[in-house]
């Protein structure tokens, strides 16, 4: 009764602060801002509110907040149209969705996948502030029991969705996620700063690679060449199936299952330092685990969508905790946050709760209210906007590419940016092509530093624990939140690698010959056995253990599934190749002329700058690859390259600089 | 040193200041009207209808972040002109990247500003590999200083307080960033103090350790000035944390005083004192110093690219000066910097000097320290 009576009165004087029409406009204002920013991959809230920060001083407190809150609320709303009309994930709180959402998409149900997807946000945001209207009071020891072991095990609760997302042999998988995390550690370590399979010399490399480049190349780049492959659109035969009435249906028949994910959601979103990139996953496995008919995960399930969107907007009601409580940010775009109430005259912290209780309610609310403004907006658009999907896919693709380089280069900032999006693309398209879970290498890769991280603290300070006692180490090590989650993920793995065989996460693929398959295998253990032997020669342990570790799991899997393939005939689910058979290898260009495309691009902006080159690039491909007429193209490359330069005008971004540009100096948008 | 600190000259200034806001606010109108009435003369360049690129090597959510986003709308409304001023993050190889963009690539055109940190410092003093600038290739028109805090949960604070020395044989566990970062001061002055403090490296950043720290994790920590008054005073008001020792403040003589924000807590060299019974030397005191003068008084500075000419610089140092003789400087600088030395001019090239003049016995001996206790090597 103490909560509801302290609660109460600044709930009350929240809402009446909110709901003044200049409050609202604000936070609309905020709702279409984030919108527009958010359905480009990569840029995402911190761009966004990176745009609004200079006006933010000076401004009425709660029309600040509204704005600011507006725009962060609805970037994982709005990042859900990159993954279910492109295959891109957007950002790491809409990795999952791709997984049924694209496929979806592709079978002309794109209109259903976004207002299911919708609707689960709407869901899961208002559960979340509904949830943390009173748990923000308490939150503070709950969150305060989450120490490293605990921490640890979310980490490996997540890892253990690889079983599910395996696909039909769990070695596979295994091998797969293991070179995900393997990538995770290129660069220097966390910990000792020691060089993983790169050197001071290439700086580059030396800061590792991060998740906008890795999502873009190993979901939306293999997913665009093989659509431009065939030369069609998105929906087979250009038809649109159900609608977006169909999609809210759909949400309320799963509405049990859109509640746990959205409690998932709340759960992991208050931990701090876990950040957004497990929640989605552990939804996904969820998900799966709890239907009855697990066939259809992978090819277009509805549930496969609801699940992950329903934590993910809820997640973000749970990450205001952490940030408001703590006034330690959760995730980047929480980071600029903290920045801009500070600007407004509020310091997060613990203050903020016991002083400015009703500031808190503003900020959570309007959160909620920001949820239902953006999320309404896109389940009335989705019906419209799934009609990109009928599009000749020839005609988007160019502009894709266009969009996929320039969110890439926003990484670093630096042309390293566009070959390692080739790069980390090549091997997205050989893991598709020879049927290697793509889930599984990106959970790894998300993964891996918090693994290393947790693993290695927390054995660091359970040691300084033992060394007091035995009793007080014990203590730490397995507290009752550890017991649960090692229950929990043991569970998820024994039930994971049960069904995973009934579980085809990127369809059925065929088998051709044994050579190409056992190429790339040959290859990736190739890898393994040269970053095994980059590791064991770094001097600092620290920083050692974790890649040996890995490595050496990766290649026993890799060693076992090269037996298999000496003793399996070509018929064999180890000898999965797309190419053998199926849409790939009916389609109407072949692989490497279509990527030649795509490399010619980034090419032409390594010596031009990027606008040069896009503009050179736009007009032969729609002229020669689109055919069409000269005035057709004129006008679609006036339209990109104009939208590009006030996009980065706007955002205040550069361009991929060239090497024209080390010698000649342009005026910008050319330098 | 002879001749006053910089930083210590600008103490007075905030402590004989620091009266009444009245006082201050009178203070403040004088200086503007002083400044009004000299601009003219000093044809500083018109930059209306511009932008200014104000560049941090880190990420939105670090320390410069909350800096820069303080420093830029006043800074906006500060140069003559008006001009938009925007903070671009470029964060890189723990700041090295963009401090080696900025040296190499950004032009001396008046529109491109830097905003260094004492990250940004301690790898071109010990010589790390990454580094291609030089500080002194640059040209300062603003340093800020910042102090530090240590802390301890309140029974082992206990136990401190009555004797210092029974704390010899605790074990001490320490979030950090690394040890090649600002955390090499702390953990230096712990090692010279005989106290066993093992750090677990890895976290992303202070705040981490302070939460750490409040799980009861770690049972040591520190956090710069404006994060210890933020983070850890509603812990050491509810009792939960006690404060150790801080790192101090240089005076007129460059000799470690008290830190006025901080006056009612000792200095590490007052605890060594007490502790060993004689006052700090020798070549792990001299390191220690060096490296405390290098990344606390003048921690984060802004630099305009080589080459910029002298009208550029002025134009920069004045809107500086104007910003801090705004009559609320003080009032908002004090919540979201701490009070501490805000310099332009000759001052702050006296800090930048002073920040980056090691000592190579300092250098060795804290590389080779590194390597004998974390076995970390820069090569």
């Amino acid at each position: 009764m103490d909560i509801l009576a302290t609660a109460l009165p600044a709930l009350n004087e929240a809402f009446a602060l909110i709901l003044q029409p200049q409050q609202i406009m604000f936070l609309v204002l905020g709702v279409l801002l984030g919108l527009s920013v958010g359905v480009f991959p990569g840029l995402g809230g911190i761009a966004g509110l990176s745009l609004v920060l200079p006006f933010v001083y000076g401004m009425d407190p709660v029309a600040g907040l509204a704005l600011m809150v507006g725009l962060v609320a609805v970037i994982p709303t709005s990042d859900t149209f990159a993954s279910v009309l492109m295959g891109i994930p957007g950002s790491s709180a809409s990795q999952a969705t791709v997984l049924d959402g694209f496929p979806l998409a592709k079978r002309g149900e794109a209109a259903r996948a976004l207002a299911a997807a919708f609707t689960s946000s709407l869901f899961g945001g208002l559960f979340g502030a509904t949830v943390l209207t009173f748990f923000i009071l308490m939150a503070r020891p709950l969150v305060l029991a989450f120490g490293l072991p605990e921490m640890l095990m979310i980490t490996i609760l997540g890892l253990s969705m690889v079983a599910i997302l395996a696909g039909r042999l769990p070695l596979k998988g295994l091998a797969s996620a293991g070179l995900g995390l393997m990538v995770g550690t290129i660069g220097a370590a966390d910990a000792g700063g020691s060089p993983r399979m790169s050197s001071y010399d290439m700086p580059y490399l030396y800061d590792g690679l991060k998740l906008v480049i890795v999502g873009l190349g190993i979901f939306a780049i293999p997913e665009i060449i093989a659509l431009l492959r065939q030369d069609r659109s998105i929906a087979k035969n250009a038809e649109l199936g159900a609608g977006w009435m169909t999609g809210i249906r759909d949400w309320w028949a799963n509405i049990f299952l859109s509640i746990r994910c959205s409690t998932i959601g709340v759960i992991v979103g208050v931990i701090p330092g876990l950040g957004g990139s497990v929640v989605d996953w552990i939804a996904y496995g969820h998900a799966v685990q709890t239907s009855r008919d697990k066939s259809k995960f992978g090819s277009g399930e509805i549930r496969g969508v609801i699940g992950p969107e329903s934590s993910n907007n809820a997640k973000e009601g749970g990450g205001l905790v952490p940030t408001l409580i703590f006034g330690i940010p959760g995730s980047g775009s929480m980071a600029v946050f903290i920045g801009g109430m500070a600007l407004l005259g509020y310091d997060a912290g613990p203050q903020l709760i016991s002083n400015d209780l009703n500031i808190t309610y503003t900020i959570v609310w309007s959160l909620a209210l920001a949820n239902v403004v953006g999320a309404g907006l896109c389940i009335l658009l989705s019906g419209g906007i799934a009609r990109l999907t009928t599009i000749r896919f020839t005609l988007l693709a160019p502009f894709l590419f266009m969009l996929i380089s320039f969110a890439a280069f926003q990484s670093r900032q630096s042309l390293g940016d566009l070959v390692a999006l080739f790069a980390v693309g090549l091997v997205g398209i050989f893991l598709r092509r020879f049927d290697w879970s793509r889930p599984a290498f990106l959970i790894g890769f998300v993964l891996s530093g918090q693994a290393e991280n947790y693993s290695f603290q927390a054995y660091q300070t359970a040691s300084f624990q033992f060394r007091r006692s035995m009793e007080q180490g014990l203590e730490y090590i397995f507290s009752p939140i550890v017991i649960v989650l090692i229950i929990v993920t043991l569970v998820s793995v024994v039930l994971g690698i049960r069904q995973a065989k009934a579980i085809m996460p990127e369809g059925a693929v065929d088998t051709g010959t044994k050579r190409a398959p056992l190429i790339f295998l040959i290859a990736v253990t190739a890898y393994f056995v040269v970053s095994l032997i980059d590791a064991a020669m770094i001097s600092q342990m620290t920083d050692k253990i974790f890649p040996v570790f890995i490595s050496s799991v990766s290649i026993v899997a890799c060693v076992l599934l090269l037996i298999r393939m000496m003793r399996q005939p070509e018929t064999d689910a180890v000898f999965a190749d797309r190419e053998a058979a199926g849409e790939d290898s009916d389609a109407a260009h072949g692989l490497w002329g279509t990527l030649a495309w795509f490399a010619g691009l980034l090419v032409m902006a390594s010596v031009f700058g990027f606008i040069i080159a896009l503009t050179i690039f736009l007009i032969t491909f729609l002229r020669i690859r689109a055919g069409l007429s000269w005035l057709k193209t004129a006008l679609f490359c006036a339209a990109g390259v104009g939208f590009m330069m006030s996009m980065a005008a706007i955002l205040n971004r550069d361009f991929p600089p060239g090497l024209l540009q080390a010698y000649v100096e342009l005026p910008w948008p050319l330098k | 040193m002879a001749r006053p600190s910089p930083v210590a000259r600008h103490w007075e200034d905030c402590m004989s200041n620091s009266k009444t806001i009245t006082r201050r606010a009178t203070l403040g109108l004088a200086a503007v009207a002083a400044a009004a009435f000299t601009l003219p003369a000093q044809a500083d360049m018109d930059l209306s209808g511009k932008t200014v690129e104000w560049v941090i090597p880190f990420s939105e959510s670090g320390g410069s972040a909350k800096w820069a986003n303080f420093y830029a709308p006043l800074l906006a409304e500060a140069l003559p002109g008006q001009p938009t001023v925007v903070v671009k993050f470029m964060p890189g190889a723990g700041s090295t990247k963009g401090a080696n963009w900025f040296q190499t690539q950004a032009k001396a055109n008046g529109l491109t500003i830097f905003g260094s940190s004492g990250s940004t410092q301690f790898p071109y003093l010990l010589g790390d590999p990454r580094v291609r600038y030089e500080y002194r290739d640059w040209n300062v028109v603003l340093a800020s200083g910042t102090g530090g805090v240590a802390y301890l949960p309140p029974d082992l604070a206990e136990k401190w307080k009555a004797d210092p020395k029974s704390l010899l044989d605790v074990d001490f566990i320490y979030g950090s960033q690394g040890a090649t970062r600002l955390d090499l001061v702390p953990l230096l002055a712990w090692e010279m103090l005989g106290l066993k403090v093992e750090p677990v490296f890895g976290i992303k950043g202070r705040g981490d350790g302070r939460l750490m720290f409040e799980r009861g994790e770690a049972n040591i920590d520190y956090q710069t000035s404006s994060s210890y008054l933020k983070g850890v005073t509603p812990l050491v008001e509810e009792g939960k944390a006690v404060p150790m020792m801080t790192w101090g403040a240089l005076d007129a003589d460059g000799n470690i005083v008290r830190d006025p924000t901080f006056p009612d807590i000792p200095t590490f060299k007052e605890v060594y004192t007490m502790m060993k019974g004689e006052e700090p030397s020798g070549a792990a005191w001299e390191a220690w110093k060096a490296f405390f003068v290098a990344g606390f008084p003048a921690q984060k500075m802004v630099f305009l690219p080589n080459g910029a000419t002298q009208e550029m610089i002025d134009t920069y140092s004045n809107a500086f000066k104007k910003v801090h003789a705004r009559p609320d400087f003080a009032e908002i600088s004090k919540k979201r910097l701490g009070i501490y030395p805000q310099m332009t001019g000759a001052d702050a090239d006296a800090a930048l000097d002073q920040a980056i003049s090691v000592s190579d016995e300092a250098k060795d001996f804290v590389k080779n320290w590194l390597k004998e206790r974390y076995g970390v090597e820069l090569k």
